[in-house]
């Protein structure tokens, strides 16, 4: 019985309470950083695609939405030739990223991307790639490790061993 | 001419309350939850009434091809009329009333227990097991309901010494009825809960056992007039309880009795969406065992007392 009262009551001091409802389209929501959002391919500092096509993400994805196809520019640098993330599909959990090696893939706070037509939910190359670095900053992958590529030496990277002298039986 | 302007705002008044009520109820219940409700159609969503409307009027008004046909578009009806009837009986001011029966009291009762045959037939003509189980729910619930709905108001009765609706204001000069039969306001609140099918007593309804209980074959404009009805078996029971506990349309005199009448009305009202909006729904056999094992005795108690005092005082 006076548990109900109460009830009444805690529930009547809420006309006191601020609202917790954003209105939308008028007032746009905090979105934190790592909100998982539209699907980006980023860029490096020397504004080189860092997508190396390594196919990870397409793998990754729990919905096959990734599908690309791999190609070398004339140095031998790995590139996607197409890259089409089918955002109808797209479940939005962010495996793609956690998959890619180079930080290439990143999901940004923006979800906005309602379309009338379905096969604009179809996302390209063009669409995806932007000029900045997105949410890593000064990452290059070429600069960590990988195939000489002009960018540094073998053996020379940031994180990288020396390579072993494979006739040296020393460890 | 006079008379007709009375039956005019008499029919007129308790339908437009309805109606807002509809917006009412959402906003209000939005505070409590720490939203908005509707705010986009017109100003503070005022406009939504009319957009409910509209878009009740242009759907498709099926009438299911297994059901009943004659009861089943008869039932909506049903409960309209009875509920608009036992308006006449209600003073809106010292002359805004359609005809001071009597027996307003007892007029009031008898529409109330007719209105539960608008959903016995609705869920029986449907010609669905949800709608049959919500209707059977809701004629169990209202006639027990409808026994202390009676007794509790007995009381009231007594101490006016009439069962017209306009002496009994009158009897309230000296003070509201609510402080000497506060034990008979509680019983008819709760029976007023249940007579209108209201949360935390929808459980005719149930939706989340019955799909929508004995009007969920009901669509279009069909259905509009069930839920017009509960919002006017609202607007009835606290009309009712602002008459017989609070005063009615007594007032001070810087306003007119009608705008206390409805002042009055309307918290009681906004009480019953505050109820909607913090008690969660009891089960059924809760419900019938609250009525038959707390109310009822209580209400022949108050019954008692009132009747004991009453002669001690003589």
């Amino acid at each position: 019985m006076f548990s109900i009262l109460r009830t009444i009551w805690l529930t009547f001091l809420h006309i006191f309470h601020k609202t917790e409802t954003i209105e939308y389209p008028e007032v746009k929501p905090y979105l934190p950083p790592r909100y998982r959002g539209r699907i980006v391919l980023t860029r490096d500092a020397d504004h080189n695609e860092r997508c190396v096509a390594c196919n990870l993400c397409a793998v990754a994805c729990p919905v096959d939405c990734i599908s690309l196809q791999a190609t070398e520019d004339e140095a031998g640098r790995r590139y996607p030739e197409f890259f089409r993330i089918n955002f109808s599909r797209c479940i939005y959990c962010g495996f793609c990223e956690e998959a890619c090696p180079t930080y290439a893939i990143q999901l940004i706070p923006d979800f906005e991307m309602a379309e009338y037509d379905r096969q604009n939910m179809v996302y390209e190359k063009e669409h995806l790639l932007i000029n900045g670095e997105g949410k890593y900053h000064g990452y290059n992958f070429y600069k960590e490790a990988g195939v000489d590529m002009g960018i540094k030496n073998k053996g020379e990277g940031e994180n990288e061993e020396k390579p072993v002298d494979v006739k040296d039986l020393m460890p | 001419m006079e008379y007709l302007l009375i039956i005019f705002g008499v029919l007129l008044i308790p339908l437009s309350i309805a109606a807002g009520l509809i917006w009412v109820e959402r906003r209000l219940l939005s505070v409590w939850q720490d939203r908005l409700g509707p705010n986009r159609v017109g100003p503070f969503g005022l406009f939504q009434v009319i957009a409910d409307t509209i878009k009740l009027f242009f759907k498709e008004d099926w009438v299911p091809s297994f059901s009943d046909k004659p009861v089943f578009i008869m039932a909506p009806g049903i409960l309209m009329i009875t509920i608009l009837l036992t308006f006449s009986v209600i003073p809106f001011g010292p002359d805004f009333l359609v005809f001071d029966s009597n027996i307003g009291i007892l007029f009031f009762l008898g529409n109330s227990s007719l209105g539960v045959y608008s959903i016995v037939l609705g869920g029986w003509a449907s010609n669905n097991k949800y709608s049959l189980i919500g209707a059977m729910r809701a004629s169990a619930q209202m006639l027990t309901y409808e026994v202390f709905m009676g007794l509790s108001l007995m009381g009231v009765v007594m101490l006016a010494d009439s069962f017209s609706f306009n002496s009994i204001v009158l009897a309230q000069k000296n003070g509201w009825f609510i402080f000497p039969q506060f034990v008979g306001f509680i019983v008819f609140f709760i029976a007023g809960l249940a007579e209108t099918h209201r949360l935390p007593f929808d459980i005719p309804e149930a939706e989340g056992e019955l799909v929508a209980g004995y009007h969920s074959e009901y669509s279009g404009m069909k259905f509009g007039m069930f839920f017009v009805g509960e919002y006017l078996g609202i607007t009835l029971i606290s009309a009712i309880m602002a008459t017989l506990f609070f005063g009615g349309w007594l007032g001070p005199s810087f306003l007119p009795p009608v705008f206390w009448f409805l002042f009055k009305t309307l918290v009681l009202i906004c009480v019953f969406i505050l109820l909607r909006a913090s008690l969660p729904r009891p089960r059924y056999d809760q419900l019938m065992e609250f009525g038959w094992k707390v109310l009822l005795p209580l209400s022949l108690l108050n019954l008692l007392i009132t009747g004991a005092v009453l002669i001690f005082l003589k």
